[in-house]
């Protein structure tokens, strides 16, 4: 047993003085990385004001997210996100302690804790037809001795004790795909409506039993016309609807169990109808609201079921759900947008004509309008009603509004990043530093001295804070320049909402924020969506009079054909310095190897007709473009039908309009893959813009390996069509997984291997000349990591010593793909515990530093691995030689060592993509994790071995050197006087 | 004599040099005082005289053959050392490696020097010299060879490719799958 413990000591020893760890000290968090949480846009939200020691606001987002917020400060209280596929649909609070959430499309009711968001039960509701959902909790019902939640999804209807989840009773309600459109309960009764739309064209009326759920009557009645779809109702048996070509507005009563529709005519309420109005989704008292004409009309229904316009406002506006206020009476609130101002009005349901309130707030124009608004009352000291409104904006941001102001607002927008970038920030201009550090210079002496305190262990408690605070709130780290070693950069991020942010390396904040005109909805864009960001112009050699700029690729809406937009957008300023669009459809963007005398580079789009476009456009630039057009191509991968295909640019299209910058293209090769056996589902590329420092690798023996390193290599995996499906939806038998390497220039296979009995999903990187990629092997029932790696054997005739010396080789010369030259593959796979979300590789400036994988795991954590542990080179038994080289000895899986989380304790909820960017410092890369969560971090993949630590205590050094200097000083004059004594002797 | 041109070049008006033992006095401005003989200043008449010179040609050439031999010592005493310090380049083995390199390059440096006090008429130093040159070349070699086994040498081809940037293309290729 005792010897047992010193093996494993020592191999503990051994192991941990291999692999280079990567973990920080318990203080160093927070000083070069930063963490921000977000919630999403949200969709519903439930205040729970009353009772509450602390005042919360209950959301759901779209990001899946249901979390609760402090009303006060609008910081998270708890918050749970669920997976990509179990979408909210659903949110309320039972027995005043419970948040109840309905999910995936009906079919999970879960209760959450108030106070501390512990999830205290789950009921999984399957159910056959898939449907609406919809959540119900009346205030005081009891079946038994249990409050009751009702639930309607994939056409069932559910009563469910609120206490423990149990399914009190279930009714199959629908049989012919219908949709119950409300559930209404009237209080104090025992029976439950519930209102169905059978086929848009019959209109079902259910009374059921609420504590058996028994079907006590069932009334339906065929509408000709058809219905448009959305009811609203405006009493508990009165709704109101629009039919099939959205000009007549039918009212259906319904009372016991009796239907009648009455028709009336939009025209007749607006005289100047055309066209189809829309319902809008509105729960009003007595009222309903419908856009006509790009206007929204509020319509109040009379007790003689009469209609009547009551007001008309702008399209722009945003209705609250009604509000019950203290004595009975109901309220909702109504936004309006002004001009960088928002108006703000809450009115009693029963009398339009007086505001219980009305309030204008300044609001950036950057926000855009409001999306959604949720009131909620709280009682004023003189017993009066006091409202707060939390609004949603157009851009995601989240405001709570109280007495006429803003109480607190969220950023929501970044929790859902499309695309990043990056982007210098300006030179430092001179006379402006110099000024700052001597006014610093007895604080700079301060710090050091307080350093150097902790490093000889005699600080205090306080010194130590002190420090810590001081690392943090380095000013250094947030300064708007950029620095020597190129930490500092702008991350300029593109959201889901259209619009960019430029966050700050150094501390995450926000230094501007534009919401993109063409990214709003607009006449002639109906559904705008960013697609891609790409570096427009970086400025090396005009740093000082240009100014770098991204450019913004979206869409008009979801088809491929839909009419793309291009925005151009200076990255210091923040401004939108052109605009392009809604012109010809963009389905692939291709960032071209050449920039213009002003360092702009060219791109090529290319349309749904595989009609190629050059920009910018300027004749400099097509003259660029043609000068090179013999030597561009580009590849397709058409994903339904396997097909891979190589294009060349090759001359001007021929449009009604003359366009110069327009060329067609021609087919050069095609690549089919059998669509009975294989399906594409990953494609990967190198980074353009990688930096790799040599094309050799020199092994143990001195001998080279040449890696045979073209930008113009995609590596492709394939599935049989069976194994596309979840993992485990087939047997290993009849899954299988190809990879291809594939020359784009040529069509030419480098190589192809198939991996029976494995299955995506695949996730990969291609960096220099290898690819690593993640994968299931089902036979092994475990996720599997293999590399590719790819040599030039053409290259090694190069053996002459002499010649190389006098600089007579073609290893320099520049190369086609088309002199196919001989390549050799070198592979090797491993098991690995994880699944990966995704995976990235780091970047530096040079790329000289060794590199590490980063991989997002299922647990929305960022791992960091280095790529030794994936090198096909490794055996079971290495050689002293190749040990010396680096080399580990294989195992059959992938270690993971907990201190190389690169998120150490943090978490990056709902983890999408990691982006690194390289730092000025060779060493050092930026790294970048996005999800609903950013996560900014630092990483030296070798450590920092080209610069002192930021701890290193230079005050230290000084004080040694000066020490010593006077010690020798001290020393000489010593000396001199004995000798001059000894002379005198 | 060198030494005595050296003080006198160095701007000095006048030197007195009590060691000149040239037996010209072509160079010298002020002639001998009478009675002086610069050719008598070695008493060779007697033949006891003689075989003392003798002797003592024995001795120098014997000696001189000595330190031409010393390196040879040397050479057992770096090989055990390199032996010592193995072939990983780390500080020990380095120092060694550079001691090994620069104790023949020095020496030599300093042949001339070395066999300076045993330079007679009657010596014939030209065979020790050219022994410990040649042993001397010997220990060079050996640190380079020790250099070489430590990988220093740039013999390989890894050496003069290792940095070399990769190539540049001639095509450039690019694209995918379409945006969805």
């Amino acid at each position: 047993m005792n010897m047992a413990i010193r093996v494993f000591l020592l191999l503990l020893i051994i192991f941990s003085s291999i692999f280079p760890t990567l973990c920080i000290y318990e203080d160093q968090v927070g000083h070069m990385d930063w963490h921000q949480q977000y919630i999403g846009k949200v969709k519903h939200a439930v205040f729970h004001t009353q009772k509450a020691a602390r005042k919360r606001v209950i959301v759901s987002t779209e990001e899946n997210v249901v979390a609760s917020l402090d009303l006060r400060r609008g910081e998270i209280f708890w918050r749970h996100v669920l997976g990509p596929n179990d979408v909210i649909d659903a949110i309320d609070i039972a027995l005043g302690k419970y948040v109840i959430t309905l999910s995936s499309g009906g079919t999970i009711l879960r209760a959450w804790n108030l106070p501390d968001g512990q999830m205290m039960w789950e009921s999984i509701l399957s159910g056959a037809t898939p449907s609406n959902s919809l959540l119900s909790i009346p205030t005081n019902l009891k079946i038994g001795k249990d409050d009751v939640v009702f639930v309607y999804g994939s056409g069932c209807l559910y009563a469910v004790a609120s206490i423990d989840g149990e399914v009190i009773w279930k009714k199959e309600l629908t049989s012919e795909g219908g949709n119950i459109q409300q559930l209404i309960y009237p209080d104090g009764t025992d029976i439950i409506y519930a209102v169905v739309l059978v086929g848009l064209a019959q209109f079902d009326a259910y009374q059921i039993n609420v504590k058996t759920g028994e079907l006590l009557k069932h009334s339906s009645r065929v509408f000709p016309a058809g219905f448009s779809g959305d009811l609203s109702f405006i009493t508990s048996d009165i709704a109101v609807t629009l039919d099939t070509t959205g000009s007549v507005l039918v009212a259906v009563h319904f009372q016991g169990g009796a239907i009648s529709f009455h028709q009336t005519h939009v025209s007749e309420l607006d005289r100047d109808f055309s066209g189809a109005a829309v319902m809008l989704p509105t729960k009003l008292p007595g009222m309903f609201a419908l856009e006509i004409n790009k206007s929204i009309v509020f319509i109040k229904v009379t007790n003689e079921g009469k209609l009547e316009v009551v007001d008309t406002f702008g399209r722009s506006t945003a209705v609250t759900e009604s509000l019950y206020l203290s004595e009975g009476q109901q309220a909702f609130g109504l936004v309006q947008q002004g001009d960088g101002e928002i108006i703000l009005t809450v009115k009693r349901g029963d009398d339009w004509k007086s505001n219980l309130l009305q309030e204008t707030i300044q609001m950036d124009y950057q926000r855009g309008i409001a999306h959604k608004v949720f009131v909620n009352t709280y009682a004023r000291t003189d017993r009066s009603n006091g409202f707060r409104v939390l609004i949603v904006m157009e851009d995601h941001s989240l405001f709570l509004l109280q007495q006429g102001e803003i109480v607190w607002s969220r950023e929501d927008g970044l929790a859902s990043v499309t695309d990043v970038i990056a982007s210098e920030l300006p030179v430092e201009k001179d006379g402006v530093s110099v000024a700052k550090v001597e006014h610093n210079l007895f604080e700079w002496l301060k710090g050091h001295l307080l350093k150097l305190k902790g490093t000889l262990m005699i600080a205090t408690p306080d010194d130590i804070a002190a420090i810590q605070k001081m690392r943090l709130q380095s000013s250094e780290k947030s300064k708007m320049t950029r620095d020597h070693n190129g930490f500092r950069k702008l991350l300029i991020v593109l959201t889901r909402a259209g619009k960019l942010f430029a966050l700050h390396t150094g501390d995450g904040r926000i230094v501007w924020s534009l919401l993109l005109d063409s990214l709003r909805k607009s006449e002639t864009c109906q559904n705008p969506r960013g697609l891609s960001l790409h570096q427009w112009q970086d400025p090396h050699h005009h740093v000082l009079d240009e100014n770098p700029s991204v450019l913004v690729v979206g869409r008009c809406d979801h088809s491929t054909d839909s009419p793309g937009v291009l925005s151009i957008v200076d990255t210091y300023t923040g401004q939108e310095r052109n605009r392009m669009g809604p012109a010809h459809s963009i389905t692939r963007v291709i960032p071209l190897p050449f920039t213009d005398s002003v360092e702009q580079r060219l791109h090529l789009l290319l349309d749904v007709n595989l009609q190629a476009r050059l920009y910018p456009r300027t004749t400099e630039a097509l003259d660029i473009f043609l000068r090179e057009l013999g030597n561009i191509y580009w590849y397709s991968a058409d994903v339904d039908k396997g097909i891979l295909k190589g294009h060349a640019v090759q001359k001007n299209c021929i449009l009604e309009i003359a366009d110069s910058y327009c060329f067609n293209t021609r087919d050069l090769w095609s690549i089919v893959l059998p669509s009975e056996s294989e399906k594409i589902i990953a494609t990967v590329t190198r980074d353009l813009n990688e930096a790799v420092h040599t094309q050799a690798k020199v092994t143990s023996d001195q001998e080279v390996m040449y890696k045979y390193i073209s930008k113009n290599l995609l590596f492709l995996a394939t599935v049989s069509p069976k194994a596309v499906g979840p993992t485990g939806s087939v047997t290993p038998e009849e899954s299988w997984l190809v990879v291809y390497v594939i020359d784009t220039v040529t069509g030419r296979i480098l190589h192809h291997m198939a991996h029976h009995g494995s299955q995506g999903p695949v996730q990969a990187v291609f960096s220099e000349n290898w690819v690593v990629y993640h994968y299931f092997n089902l036979k092994a029932h475990r996720y599997e990591m293999s590399v590719i790696e790819i040599y030039d054997q053409s290259r090694l005739d190069n053996k002459d010593i002499l010649k190389l010396l006098l600089g007579k080789h073609n290893l320099t010369s520049p190369i086609t793909a088309y002199s196919r030259p001989e390549v050799i593959i070198k592979s090797q796979s491993y098991f690995f515990t994880h699944s990966v979300k995704t995976l990235a590789v780091t970047s530096t400036a040079k790329g000289i530093t060794s590199k590490q994988l980063l991989l997002g795991t299922i647990g929305d954590q960022v791992l960091a691995l280095d790529k030794r542990f994936l090198d096909p080179r490794r055996t079971i038994n290495p050689t002293q030689a190749e040990k010396e080289e680096g080399i580990i000895p294989l195992t059959d899986s992938l270690p993971i060592i907990p201190q190389s989380y690169v998120t150490h304790a943090l978490k990056v909820e709902g983890l999408r993509g990691i982006t690194t960017v390289p730092a000025k410092l060779e060493s050092t890369t930026l790294v970048f994790a996005y999800g609903v969560d950013l996560f900014f971090t630092r990483l030296a993949p070798s450590r920092t071995y080209d610069s002192l630590t930021e701890d290193f205590s230079y005050a230290l050094l000084l004080i040694t050197i000066v020490g010593l200097v006077i010690a020798i000083f001290v020393t000489w004059v010593w000396s001199e006087k004995k000798e001059l004594k000894e002379k005198w002797r | 004599m060198d030494k005595g041109k050296a003080v006198m070049g160095s701007g000095r008006r006048w030197a007195v040099e009590f060691t000149d033992n040239s037996t010209s006095n072509s160079s010298r401005d002020i002639p001998d005082p009478p009675g002086f003989t610069r050719a008598s200043y070695d008493p060779d008449d007697s033949a006891g005289s003689k075989q003392k010179k003798d002797a003592e040609a024995n001795w120098k050439a014997q000696k001189a053959w000595e330190v031409a031999q010393a390196p040879f010592k040397n050479l057992f005493m770096m090989g055990f050392m390199m032996w010592m310090s193995g072939s990983t380049v780390h500080l020990f083995s380095i120092g060694i490696t550079f001691s090994a390199l620069w104790q023949p390059i020095n020496a030599l440096r300093g042949v001339g020097k070395v066999f300076e006090p045993y330079k007679d008429n009657r010596v014939d130093l030209l065979a020790p010299k050219l022994v410990f040159i040649a042993l001397n070349l010997v220990g060079l070699g050996l640190g380079i060879w020790k250099l070489n086994t430590l990988g220093l040498l740039p013999t390989h081809v890894s050496d003069w490719v290792s940095s070399l940037p990769p190539v540049q293309e001639v095509e450039y290729s690019g694209g995918g799958i379409p945006f969805y």
